[in-house]
């Protein structure tokens, strides 16, 4: 039997923190043990705590860590498929199938999260508008639900479990494995197009332009108003064909520029990130790019995991820790929903250190699921209370006017009121999440916020 | 050549098996739930593209042991290393008021112990080559009250390690002690102690380095090595009035 300890949890925005009992079983049944042994009080699993806000919280409950529940079980070279225990990380899935051949066809902004929260967030990357999310390559789930009992489930077996466990914010049950089958690549060179955008007609014009490009991204000035604004840099790319490699050293001369930052050993102290730093961080990024387009091979790790470089670069933001915020607004033509967001931010001065904007594609899985087509905007704001919160109330206003949602694996404070216009589909997931725990043994701090937990009105 | 690891499914036995499955080495994984150490083994192949085989492992089927030995040999050929890891805490108390409890701790940690390493001394002896590698406990180094069953089996068996490595020196036969302190397991979560905690992986590297630099013993981490000596150093009339 595993022991439980109090700890305080946070996710990477490291804000809220709150305390909950945890447990770190190491083998399947372990989990079902800790499960039974709950003591009444509500449970949820935690991963890597890399989703930003309170998902993966629960204040007086029962928190089981997956991070031990990290074996690999099967693997098939000839078609790329793995089954993996769900305290998998990204990065050792990369770096276990890349000698193979094999790449994900979607991974998230950082290696460093488990598949289980991959799937109970329903992640999406750079290649949204080819390849949807990252549970649109899963064949099958197996989940620890209320009862105790082990359901396989995926998209052709027991559907509607899977559908919502996907993006279900673990309020169905504990992800015990992930079936998900791998993309063939060449290596791990990617070959990349740098392209300046002048400003968000451009980068709308640059983005259309790009849709044959695999894997898109595009760091925007969030500070800058007037005639420059929405102006950033657009990374297009895709996986280099064989025999196009970049240069061998590359990884590692990365690695010595950024070295004296590599790790952020204590918090930072709250005047570092103000509207003045913030300003000229976004002035001086967008002025390295040179106006048009750069051509490169780069390697694969600073195209997709360029802040993982820097361990705990969160902590650059203080004490008081950071809010992300990440929308999405349908198409509209003349993108009056985006420039309304940008100029509430750019009015307010506050800025965002690093802000990327990406049109998605046409995948939509229903349920708690973030993506939908139309434009996605995530942003870091340092925590400075309650301006923060004026702005973000103001921000969900537009976009729940607009049809949008915002992303609740990045989410701390979205009020009830906003997500159920957010996310028309919420009643539908709560009565399957429902039929399969009735008790509501599974809850999260979100869950409890949003009123999507058993009992919770 | 392979590496065959007992107790497979603790987290140090598991990352063990990582350390010498990256040196090309076939493992060959025992543990008492035979389930979870296939899963250990499926894990260890597709990470390292190694041979990997699992099996269920009764420490106390004494008379099994030999035929456990000639199987691992038989699939994934002679044991260059055995790794001896397995192991149960017990509870004092319970073994306390019954006696089976206590004597359950003693089979497994004791005399399944030097049982399944007696079976593999009986192979690696006569062939001149071979390690063994016997996971022992600074538990073992001082009889306290709040675990003396555990604590005196893990003793009883590094001191049969010592003869055994005293008896197969001269065959080329390696035996190697280990004596974990707290390393970041299961056993340890959650543990309040001023003392660092180490990290499983460092733990495993570190006795694979032991045993491939040919050392005869092992507390890991290291400074245990002290600890360990001042508490053996406390003169049993003091000692036996403090509560540890």
């Amino acid at each position: 039997m595993d022991t439980w300890v109090k700890r305080e949890l946070h996710g990477w925005g490291r804000y809220p923190r709150l305390e909950a009992e945890v447990a770190r079983p190491e083998r399947l049944r372990d989990v079902q043990a800790a499960l039974a042994d709950r003591g009444g009080l509500p449970v949820l699993a935690h991963g890597l705590g890399r989703s930003y806000g309170d998902v993966a919280l629960l204040e007086n409950g029962r928190v089981i860590l997956t991070r031990r529940l990290d074996r690999m079980l099967e693997f098939d070279p000839a078609t790329g498929r793995v089954k993996a225990e769900a305290g998998v990380s990204i990065q050792e899935l990369v770096e276990t199938f890349l000698p193979h051949g094999f790449f994900p066809a979607v991974v998230p902004g950082t290696w460093f999260v488990t598949l289980g929260g991959a799937v109970a967030n329903d992640i999406h990357g750079k290649s949204h508008h080819v390849d949807g999310t990252f549970c649109d390559h899963i064949s099958q789930l197996e989940i620890l639900t209320a009862s105790g009992e082990i359901v396989a489930c995926g998209p052709d077996l027991e559907p509607e479990l899977f559908w919502a466990t996907v993006g279900g914010l673990g309020l169905t049950g504990v992800i015990l494995t992930v079936e998900l089958t791998l993309r063939p690549v060449a290596g791990p060179w990617i070959v990349q197009e740098a392209v300046r955008t002048e400003d968000l007609d451009d980068f709308f014009r640059v983005s259309a332009e790009s849709a044959d490009f695999s894997h898109t991204v595009t760091w925007i000035d969030c500070v800058t108003g007037g005639k420059g604004l929405g102006r950033g840099i657009m990374m297009r790319g895709r996986h280099a064909p064989p025999g196009v490699e970049g240069d061998p050293g590359m990884v590692g001369k990365a690695i010595d520029a950024l070295s004296p930052l590599m790790h952020v050993p204590v918090d930072g102290p709250s005047w570092l990130l103000n509207k003045a730093t913030i300003r000229l961080f976004n002035e001086a990024y967008f002025r390295k790019q040179p106006r048009g387009q750069v051509d490169s091979v780069i390697h694969y790790i600073p195209f997709f995991f360029p802040l993982d470089f820097v361990k705990d670069w969160n902590r650059i933001y203080g004490k008081r820790g950071f809010l992300q915020y990440q929308l999405v607004v349908p198409p509209d033509p003349d993108h009056r929903v985006m420039r309304e967001v940008l100029s509430a931010i750019t009015a307010t001065g506050m800025g965002s250190f690093l802000s990327v904007i990406k049109e998605f594609g046409d995948q939509v899985h229903g349920g708690l699921s973030f993506p939908r087509p139309g434009t996605t905007l995530a942003l870091d704001f340092a925590h400075s209370g309650q301006p923060l919160f004026d702005l973000c109330d103001r921000l969900d206003d537009i976009v729940s006017d607009a049809g949008g949602r915002v992303y609740l694996g990045k989410d701390a404070r979205l009020s009830r009121a906003h997500f159920r216009r957010q996310y028309p589909e919420w009643e539908a997931w709560k009565a399957v999440r429902d039929a399969w725990d009735p008790q509501g043994v599974f809850q999260s701090a979100m869950g409890q916020r949003l009123g999507l937990c058993g009992g919770s009105k | 050549m392979s590496v065959l690891i007992l107790g497979a499914t603790s987290r140090i036995a598991q990352r063990l098996a990582h350390v010498y499955a990256a040196d090309g080495e076939s493992v060959f994984l025992g543990a008492r739930d035979g389930e979870d150490a296939a899963r250990v083994a499926a894990d260890v192949a597709i990470r390292h593209g190694v041979p990997t085989d699992a099996a269920a492992f009764d420490a106390t089927d004494f008379d099994g042991h030999p035929a456990f030995v000639a199987a691992v040999e038989e699939a994934l050929g002679p044991i260059d290393v055995a790794i001896v890891a397995f192991g149960d805490m017990g509870d004092q108390e319970a073994s306390q008021g019954d006696f089976a409890a206590a004597r359950r701790v003693l089979e497994v940690n004791f005399t399944g112990a030097a049982s399944i390493c007696e079976a593999l001394a009986a192979v690696m002896e006569p062939r001149g080559r071979g390690a063994i590698v016997g996971v022992g406990s600074v538990a073992g180094d001082r009889g306290r009250q709040s675990n003396y069953f555990y604590g005196s089996a893990k003793g009883g068996f590094a001191l049969y390690l010592q003869g055994l490595r005293n008896r197969l020196y001269k065959r080329g036969v390696q035996v190697l002690t280990v004596k974990p302190g707290f390393v970041d397991t299961r056993m340890t979560f959650g543990l309040q102690t001023g003392i660092p905690i180490a990290d499983p992986d460092d733990a495993a590297q570190a006795i694979h380095d032991a045993q491939r630099g040919g050392a005869d013993t092992l507390y890991y981490p290291r400074f245990w090595g002290g600890i360990m000596g001042v508490i053996k150093a406390i003169p049993e009339r003091v000692f036996k009035r403090l509560s540890l």
